[in-house]
């Protein structure tokens, strides 16, 4: 077994105990935090496999968006008074069950990973890019995919404000912008220039 | 190195243990969240083992795209949760029937 091996085995438990943790646990806050270390583990796993910037992304996109958003969602909600009663409902065997059926049967379909890819492939050279390689393909064969993407990530945008800016209340004063006010804001409205005088150095 | 099956019995343990998570908590809608987030971490794995082992980008471009979907999904879906516990006081998912489904 060797170095690389070992990494694998080591984050792969790591990733593998702490989504255990999220799953069992009752302190949501816990969860989240647990969950985040499934994520750097997973990362590193993907370094392994050579795929750099997709491992970035995960740590940057997800733990450092995506987990924030739950994190502020799970303070924002008082959550404690529910949360902290049972958690584990009646269906609990099922779920180990369920675990226990799909992992076993995954495990049996895959066993013939090594048979089909007997040698892994050789290690890439020192000046391969993945960024690069990444971006070859994904600005010109899946460019238009791409733009989906990014079209979709604004329709997420405006979705989530128009569901935050709704009124709490039936009937309260819905929250809107007045664009006549904000075009008709003038400099002296909103800066106040300070005259700070210059201090001499020594 | 590493050999192809290892990384798919992870991928494997990660997506039951995301798919038990799904099954065994009934009280919270943010653990039913985090679980989903658990399996498409496995399935994204498969996807970057094989694109390693068969030297193709184009897993990775999926991943990619799933990784944008999924971002957009939890955002949406958090938003939606904000404003379900501002009318209902609650995330439980047993006490969220006003469906009546």
């Amino acid at each position: 077994m060797n170095f690389i091996n070992l990494l694998f085995y080591v984050f792969s438990a790591t990733a593998i105990l702490s989504a255990l943790m999220v799953v069992t646990l009752r302190n949501t806050v816990n969860c989240v935090l647990f969950l985040v270390l499934t994520f750097f583990a997973t990362a590193a796993n993907w370094l392994l496999l050579e795929s750099e910037f997709l491992a970035l992304v995960l740590v940057l996109v997800y733990v450092g968006a995506v987990m924030t958003l739950f994190l502020f969602v799970v303070m924002m909600l008082n959550l404690r008074r529910e949360a902290q009663r049972e958690r584990l409902t009646q269906f609990w065997p099922i779920g180990l069950l369920a675990i226990v059926c799909v992992t076993a049967l995954v495990l049996l379909a895959v066993r013939h990973g090594n048979v089909i890819f007997p040698i892994p492939p050789v290690a890439q050279a020192l000046d391969y890019s993945n960024v690069t390689a990444l971006g070859n393909v994904l600005y010109t064969t899946y460019v238009w995919p791409f733009e989906v993407a990014a079209v979709l990530l604004l329709t997420a945008i405006v979705a989530a404000i128009a569901l935050g800016h709704r009124p709490i209340k039936q009937g309260a004063q819905q929250r809107r912008q007045d664009p006549a006010a904000q075009i008709a804001v003038r400099r002296n409205d909103r800066v106040r220039l300070v005259n700070l005088p210059s201090v001499k150095k020594g | 190195m590493l050999s192809l099956t290892p990384i798919l019995g992870f991928a494997a343990a990660l997506f039951g243990i995301g798919m038990a998570g799904i099954v065994i908590n009934r009280k919270n809608i943010i653990t039913l969240l985090m679980s989903i987030e658990l399996m498409l971490l496995a399935v994204n794995t498969n996807f970057i083992a094989f694109s390693h082992f068969y030297q193709q980008m184009i897993g990775q471009v999926f991943v990619f795209f799933i990784l944008t979907v999924a971002a957009a999904e939890a955002a949406i879906g958090l938003s939606i949760m904000v404003v379900l516990y501002r009318q209902a006081r609650t995330i439980s998912v047993e006490k969220l029937d006003g469906l009546k489904g």
